[in-house]
């Protein structure tokens, strides 16, 4: 027996993938030429799922920050926080995340992944328990698992449920923590988050809340989902990252707790993993400007988002959840969604295939994400290359048949 | 409610009915992942049912020395007469 056997069953799922077309999970971008243009098998392709909501990834400004910076710092820092990787820029940007989302300390990590392990597995422990979400990150399952607490999942998006679960470990020891995601990364949709904080507050819990995809996007500032409805104080711990609004690399949390700063020596995933790049210290410093300052590029992100919901709508696709920099379109099986996948790549337009176990209840989506770099031909391509694909497929019947019926 | 092994068995084998595609016979010793293929998610799905029927909670780290409905119904009635 091999020890790799373990995987067949998995290895043999995703040979049948092959067979259709190019292999979903290991697209190569043999250019990036922008923040939504890419070339990928030789061919020029539309960006039309990569998180980059507010195009932020060729900002002139940010690039001249980050090549600054590798001149007076150097490609990397060759050691972890607690060692010889804490340079004024690693403090400066943490001081400067915390100021932007009105808490009193910010800590930053390599990762967005990394920050949730971080947050999770620093703040609760073997004998606390923790309530997630069962659409939850990976990231926050395996950062549950690290914590090594007791763990019960509620039903997703669902405050009476968790209501129900709280109640029954009211009378138990250890400390309760929910965990919280503002907008869900694979159906798009949104938390109930008033709903679930009063909850969780009257049973005495500690929340810890992952804004990965709704930092920039919601609220005035881009501060998030929690400033936008303002919850704010309510949330113990916010965590976010650099790889989608920021257009970097890396993550970070932000709290107001008195005592915060005990998760610099406490704190696994913070102290033993490489502290951060200079270069993207830098631009992320840079891009946090940006977004404070962007309200012109949220309003054009979330016309886009209205506008491309609208078309396919009117198309006749299924999408997962209202309005939203996410549009989750689903598809009736595996077969169609990779025919489909495969199909809109042929078209010249890129989106992210996602399957079950990846996705809640067996579904099988293509998920788009819309940025504000997209241009209203791009836009325009986008709804032609899914109409020809989906109607030759069978899947819709196109534009003038959806509006006759 | 009250763990009565065989009465908790029967219901855990019924709500396991919507995750048996293949149509087999469901037993107490049916292996969730070899003969129903069910993945990590199908499982934690499938106890989410079972936690809203008895009105319990099965924390997921449980989850991982299961193997069949009669682990199952084990965890529920330990869980019941606790």
């Amino acid at each position: 027996m091999d020890i790799l056997d373990k995987y067949a069953a998995i290895a043999a799922r995703h040979d049948q993938l092959l067979d259709v077309g190019a292999d979903p999970f290991a697209v190569c971008m043999e250019q990036i030429n922008s923040p939504t243009e890419a070339v990928i098998n030789g061919k020029p392709v539309i960006l039309f799922g990569t998180n980059n909501y507010l195009g932020l990834t060729f900002d002139e400004d940010c690039i001249e920050a980050a090549v600054d910076a590798l001149r007076r710092m150097g490609t990397g820092t060759t050691g972890s926080r607690i060692a010889n990787g804490t340079y004024s820029a690693h403090r400066e940007l943490e001081e400067a995340f915390a100021t932007f989302m009105e808490r009193r300390h910010g800590m930053i990590f390599p990762t967005g992944y990394q920050a949730n392990l971080g947050v999770i597995a620093g703040v609760a422990g073997p004998k606390d328990t923790i309530f997630l979400d069962s659409d939850s990150h990976s990231s926050i399952y395996d950062g549950c698992r690290l914590a090594g607490s007791r763990l019960v999942r509620f039903r997703h998006n669902d405050p009476e449920n968790l209501d129900r679960r709280l109640a029954r470990h009211d009378a138990a020891d250890g400390q309760k923590v929910v965990v919280l995601e503002s907008l869900y990364s694979m159906l798009g949709d949104v938390a109930p988050l008033e709903a679930f904080v009063e909850v969780a507050k009257r049973h005495g819990a500690t929340i810890i809340l992952d804004e990965a995809h709704s930092f920039g996007v919601y609220g005035e500032k881009g501060q998030g989902l929690a400033h936008e409805l303002g919850l704010n104080d309510e949330i113990d711990f916010i965590a976010g990252t650099y790889s989608k609004s920021l257009g970097a690399v890396g993550g970070f949390i932000v709290s107001s707790h008195d005592r915060f700063e005990t998760l610099r020596y406490t704190c696994r995933q913070y102290m033993f993993t490489a502290s951060s790049l200079p270069s993207s210290l830098a631009s992320v410093t840079c891009a946090l400007k940006k977004v404070a300052e962007g309200t012109l590029l949220r309003r054009t992100l979330w016309q886009n988002a209205k506008d491309l919901h609208d078309r396919f709508h009117d198309l006749g696709f299924e999408i997962c959840a209202p309005v939203s920099p996410i549009l989750a379109v689903r598809l009736p099986d595996e077969q169609s969604a990779v025919s489909m996948w495969n199909g809109l790549l042929d078209g010249g337009v890129y989106v992210n295939l996602a399957l079950p176990p990846g996705t809640p209840d067996d579904t099988c989506l293509l998920r788009c994400s819309v940025s504000a770099a997209l241009r209203p031909e791009q836009i325009e391509k986008i709804g032609q290359t899914f109409e020809a694909v989906g109607t030759q497929l069978g899947l819709v019947q196109g534009k003038a048949a959806a509006i006759a019926s | 409610m009250t763990g009565d092994y065989q009465v908790v068995c029967e219901q855990i084998l019924e709500l396991l009915g919507p995750f048996n595609k293949a149509g087999i016979e469901l037993k107490e010793d049916t292996d969730l992942a070899g003969d129903l293929e069910m993945d990590s998610v199908a499982a934690m799905n499938l106890v989410m049912e079972i936690e809203d029927r008895f009105d319990i909670d099965i924390p997921i780290n449980l989850l991982s020395d299961v193997t069949c409905p009669r682990d199952l119904a084990d965890l529920v009635v330990a869980q019941l007469n606790g």
